[in-house]
């Protein structure tokens, strides 16, 4: 790449005009990221090691107890790294077969199919995500109707991490089935017919071939799916009542609630930081032993 | 639930698999049936929102009473509809115009630029996607507030919250989405135009409008709308850095739904879910044109680039 680059005429002329150009178009993209997206990131960084002003807020400080009591009570990162790991697997096995179907058994219709995937994703959370409070719910929902079946007092499913889960998995199921399909159409078909004429039975083909072909596709769709997962807020907000109570809520309790600032950055740079590490090390754990690194984040 | 039959032709002209063909049966029904599942699921929600927008009844978990679009004529009356929907064109606008048009730039001048400047710019676009959505809100809000503190009362101003601090917020996000739409396609890109372009004595600037733009405007229209999409359908970031009078739809919605679900809000729901499938429509649309005008073949032009730009 970089030699084609430096053999464009346009290039060769590193004029004062050609480097003005360069430094206009990207400076906008700059000034965003260095003032929204780095300089908040900082701030919560020293505001973690600060105390909590006597109304609320931040006052100068170095201490660590922030980053104690976030680790001493860690329920919610506990129980949103339960349900973010839980939804993840959920996600990939309502979507591997999915996937695969559209991949390998539909000729014609494949774009109508990857379109039908693309608008539910296409339309907004909130609407997808309080629907399933009608579905769900008393009286008409599944619960009512479960409790009129069964004869049970009562059947709740709203306000539970069952709902949650449900949720979750929903929300964010388009995000693990576009990569995996993406991965499983570029597949070599012949490598398939070879297994086969090579005398492999058809598990032994899906998991000699298939599998480790998708598995690039996974391991993006699981990093897409896991992230937001783990600071969801919109969710149990809605389907949990505010009572499975996650990484977001915990958040936004220390911040807006108990305006205890430092207290709140603390939590949110521990959970960034735990999950770079995460991510960084699951990519390593699936390349290990692999000569080319055909896994990127994105 | 039924298996798919296969012809019995087709069994016949594979001699080699007919010894498998019972399972293959099954397997294949089994996919097909899970398909099938999937969609249901994916659409049962929209369906309901959708259906029950319609009905005449009082209570939105209330069975069904009949079609009507009384509930339609209340939502648009509502006062508070009225201005939240203003609010969210009033921010999502600026802010798809905003992200395309940088997110555009800074692709371009990646190209420029060494490879430890574009390093520094590829961590950070992948950073803008990683945090998650609620630690980004949480920490702008903090950073604004904080900010708008030490700037008011040093040059005696009062700098609030509103349609600027969302917008900004928002075009954050989206600014990082049209970078990699745009540098997946200028990746993509078949250089020799360019390069004959430069040939032919033709200046840069023409260059980019007769060769570089048309080839890019796919990534351009996908980012407009995918920015538009997000800005208008987003609660988190806007819940958070929003003022009095610039909260937007979905903050509405938010609100009625902790209140109870109403037919109003499945109304107003379905209006927003008709704008949005509208624009994926218009943009399906603008990439087919210009396709057909490109001499390419563009059926699901906007399903592939949005679902690839997934992965």
């Amino acid at each position: 790449m970089s030699t084609i680059r430096r053999a464009r005429p346009a290039a060769r002329r590193s004029s004062v005009r050609g480097r003005l150009l360069t430094t206009v178009l990207v400076l906008p993209a700059a000034a965003w990221y260095a003032i929204l997206l780095i300089s908040p990131l900082v701030i919560v960084t020293i505001f973690s090691f600060g105390v909590r002003a006597k109304n609320g807020g931040y006052a100068p400080a170095f201490v660590f107890d922030n980053y104690a009591r976030a680790i001493q009570k860690s329920e919610p990162f506990v129980l949103s790294l339960e349900m973010a790991v839980a939804g993840t697997i959920g996600c990939l096995l309502v979507a591997l077969p999915l996937a695969y179907f559209i991949a390998t058994r539909v000729r014609r219709r494949k774009g109508l199919l990857v379109l039908l995937l693309v608008i539910p994703f296409w339309t907004s959370f909130l609407i997808r995500t309080y629907a399933w409070l009608l579905i769900l719910g008393p009286d008409l929902g599944l619960a009512g109707r479960l409790q009129a079946l069964t004869g049970a007092d009562k059947v709740q499913i709203l306000g539970t991490p069952i709902a949650v889960m449900i949720g979750l998995i929903y929300g964010y199921l388009p995000l693990m089935i576009f990569p995996l399909y993406v991965t499983l159409e570029r597949m070599d078909r012949t490598l398939i017919e070879a297994s086969k004429d090579l005398g492999a039975g058809r598990w032994a083909t899906f998991r000699q071939i298939t599998l480790p072909v998708a598995l690039p596709g996974f391991v993006t769709g699981s990093i897409l799916v896991f992230i937001p997962m783990m600071g969801e807020y919109v969710i149990p907000q809605i389907l949990g009542y505010g009572r499975t109570y996650l990484m977001g809520n915990a958040l936004v309790t220390d911040f807006l609630e108990a305006r205890n600032w430092p207290q709140g950055s603390a939590r949110a740079v521990f959970l960034i930081i735990v999950m770079i590490v995460t991510i960084a090390g699951y990519v390593w754990f699936v390349n290990r032993g692999r000569s080319t690194r055909d896994v990127s984040v994105l | 639930m039924t298996a798919p039959a296969i012809p019995a032709v087709a069994r016949l002209r594979r001699p080699a698999r007919r010894r498998g063909d019972p399972w293959e049966r099954v397997v294949n029904g089994w996919l097909r049936a899970h398909a099938w599942l999937v969609y249901l699921f994916l659409y049962l929600p929209i369906a309901v929102v959708i259906v029950f927008s319609f009905n005449s009844a009082r209570a939105a978990t209330a069975d069904w009473e009949g079609f009507s679009l009384h509930w339609y004529g209340v939502a648009l009356d509502d006062d508070v509809v009225q201005t939240t929907l203003l609010n969210s064109f009033i921010i999502a606008i600026p802010n798809a115009i905003l992200a395309t048009v940088f997110g555009t730039m800074a692709a371009l001048g990646l190209q420029r630029v060494g490879r430890r400047l574009r390093t520094v710019f590829d961590v950070l676009t992948y950073m803008s996607v990683i945090v998650p959505e609620i630690v980004i809100a949480l920490s702008t809000l903090v950073l604004f507030a904080t900010g708008f503190d030490a700037l008011n009362s040093a040059f005696k101003i009062k700098l609030t919250l509103g349609y600027p601090t969302v917008i900004a917020a928002h075009v954050l996000f989206n600014l990082s989405l049209v970078l990699l739409l745009v540098r997946a396609r200028l990746a993509g890109m078949d250089r020799t135009f360019v390069e004959a372009s430069a040939d032919l004595f033709a200046t840069p600037w023409r260059t980019f409008v007769q060769i570089t733009f048309p080839q890019l405007l796919p990534a351009f229209v996908a980012g407009f709308l995918l920015s538009f999409t997000f800005s208008f359908d987003d609660y988190v970031i806007t819940t958070f850095v929003s003022g009095p009078g610039s909260s937007t739809l979905p903050l509405f919605i938010f609100g009625q739904v902790k209140r109870g679900v109403t037919p109003e809000t499945n109304a107003v729901a379905t209006m927003m879910l008709g704008v949005t499938l509208l624009l994926l429509f218009v943009g399906q649309l603008v990439l087919t044109w210009q396709a057909r005008r490109a001499g390419r073949r563009g059926a699901s032009a906007m399903s592939e680039i949005v679902s690839q730009s997934a992965s």
